[in-house]
């Protein structure tokens, strides 16, 4: 009976995460699908912990407790480092299932043995190592995006790096299964914490190379592992409701990094082990190009006479935290009768889907921002595209120049407007360090400063304008 | 290889569809709260954290369940939170700014 009260409440928990999921297709009713997922975990919590074997409360009470004593304040960070947070809880969900994983482990050699047979042990071995492989990995991300002093921002590469990672996967394979053909044996023992160091400097020499263009993608990937780790736990626990929840996590973040990748035009195996931002050469030959600077009288002037307005937002925009700023040029446009739209790149930022959230943050309409594709066969249209902060997302050079290393990658064309002006915070290349065309073409018209300041002041001017008639 | 492991197999197959099938109907604009909301929902490795915590095993067993159980909640209220801030600012119409 209880048994069976338990299962219903698993099952029940899993088809509301399975609601949860499918209630996020639209901004109308995504926040149902949180409310879901806080009914489905309630429940399978509440069940767990009213089975009989689990006793102990004050230990779980305090666990919780601390649970919510971190997990507030981090759910309250500002919007721009929303990609940091993410590579965090990764990190988190890693470690806990190497954690779990570790504890069954040696539980289970010490008090049945039998339990251990080769499936699970199978399961077991994975959960450890995508567990703390995604633990180490994350924090790294997360070093990376925070901009901590130690951490390197630049990927970091050495001669037969590739070589050398591979090495301790197959060294880690070969070990995983002594451990799997004999858990009980004497020599498993010490094996399984060598199998955890590995997973751990695995995690750590994967993000390595990466540099924060892909932080997309391999944040992306990081979801998927910690998801698939949670699956293996699953098939340790014989848990049906774990197997499912993991494997929504794990296609997610699956799907994420597809799309990721194929709006970088490059495979998996590339972001993983390609190491960009080493064939930075190619662009920088050739006579020496120069750009044209405009004042921010200027551009007001122009912006003022538009009649449809797109404006690219990339990273650089998160960094100066010019949403806010965004929004009121975009006021004062919306004021003149000036349809303004926002192009959005799927990877603009620091994760999927990083531009839509901090500009819904900054109260503009989420009807107003547009995807790539659907915007590019109106550019030509476009009377002014101003770029904020993006760089290599509007490089033609994507288009023309088979040498260059971002060649085939989708772009939005903000070349084909009438006219372009880019916010630019200084005359150095982009984060992949690749020339900018875009920034050189005819139609191009520079202003240099930060992101926040140059579109205040085009505010300024507007307003200042406006105040006339 | 029993019966309970193959349903086990067949449960992860299966779910993997749903998931492959649901998620690639998610609005592009939710890819950030999309994240944030799997990440919670896949901390439901709590329950194995409780398992552990909660039984009547030796102390260093369930110390390293307590720090999993931690490290689990952590994720499940901060990422349902962070998630529900975040689709609370997508809006349609413009509203009055005060």
């Amino acid at each position: 009976m209880i048994f069976g009260l338990t299962q219903l409440s698993y099952l029940v928990a899993s088809a509301l995460f399975i609601f949860a999921l499918h209630w996020m297709n639209t901004p109308t009713t995504a926040r149902k699908g949180v409310y879901a997922g806080v009914a489905g975990t309630a429940l399978a919590v509440a069940a767990t912990w009213a089975e009989p074997s689990v006793g102990h409360h004050l230990w779980i009470i305090g666990a919780i407790a601390l649970g919510f004593a971190v997990g507030i304040p981090l759910s309250m960070v500002p919007l721009t480092a929303v990609p940091q947070r993410t590579a965090l809880s990764h990190a988190f969900g890693g470690v806990a299932a190497g954690l779990v994983g570790t504890a069954e482990f040696y539980l289970r050699l010490a008090e049945n043995p039998a339990y251990l047979t080769p499936f699970r042990m199978t399961a077991l071995i994975a959960e450890i190592i995508l567990g703390y492989l995604t633990f180490t990995g994350s924090l790294m991300a997360t070093g990376k995006l925070q901009e901590v002093k130690w951490v390197p921002q630049r990927p970091v590469t050495y001669p037969g790096q590739n070589v050398i990672n591979l090495g301790l996967f197959v060294v880690a394979i070969v070990l995983a299964s002594m451990v799997v053909m004999n858990p009980t044996s004497p020599i498993a023992f010490y094996l399984f914490p060598a199998i955890i160091a590995l997973a751990l400097l695995f995690g750590i020499l994967l993000i390595i190379p990466i540099g924060g263009a892909d932080m997309p993608t391999v944040i992306a990937i990081l979801n998927s592992y910690a998801g698939l780790s949670a699956v293996a736990m699953g098939f340790v626990l014989d848990s049906k409701l774990l197997i499912t929840a993991g494997a929504l996590d794990g296609s997610s973040g699956l799907i994420l990094a597809i799309i990721m990748c194929k709006a970088m035009n490059r495979s998996f195996t590339n972001v993983l082990f390609g190491a960009f931002g080493q064939v930075k050469q190619s662009a920088s030959t050739g006579e020496e190009k120069v750009y044209k600077s405009e004042t921010v009288e200027g551009a007001a002037q122009v912006l003022e006479q538009a009649n449809l307005v797109v404006i690219i937002p990339g990273y650089g925009m998160a960094v100066a935290q010019a949403q806010h700023k965004v929004r009121e040029l975009y006021d004062q446009l919306k004021k003149r009768g000036i349809t303004v739209k926002f192009a959005i790149h799927p990877v603009a930022g620091r994760m999927p889907g990083h531009m839509n959230v901090l500009l819904a943050e900054a109260d503009i309409p989420y009807t107003d921002l547009v995807e790539m594709d659907e915007i590019n066969p109106d550019m030509p249209q476009v009377d002014v595209a101003l770029v904020v902060g993006a760089n290599d997302v509007v490089n033609p050079a994507a288009r023309t120049d088979k040498s260059s290393p971002i060649y085939g990658m989708p772009i939005i064309d903000a070349d084909k407007a009438r006219s372009v002006f880019a916010i630019k915070r200084s005359k150095n290349p982009g984060f992949a360090g690749i020339d900018n065309e875009l920034y050189f073409a005819d139609r191009t018209w520079m202003l240099f400063g930060d992101a926040k300041n140059v579109i205040g002041e085009l505010v300024k001017q507007l307003a200042g304008g406006s105040g006339m008639h | 290889m029993t019966a309970e492991m193959w349903a086990t197999l067949y449960v992860f197959v299966l779910a993997s569809f749903i998931g492959l099938g649901v998620i690639r109907r998610v609005s592009r604009l939710l890819h950030t709260p999309l994240m944030s909301l799997t990440n919670a929902i896949s901390a439901i490795a709590v329950v194995g954290a409780i398992l552990i915590t909660g039984g009547d095993y030796p102390l260093h067993i369930r110390i390293l369940g307590a720090v999993a159980l931690f490290a689990s909640m952590t994720n499940i209220v901060s990422g349902f939170l962070i998630t529900d801030r975040m689709l609370k600012m997508f809006k349609t119409e413009e509203k009055p700014r005060t």
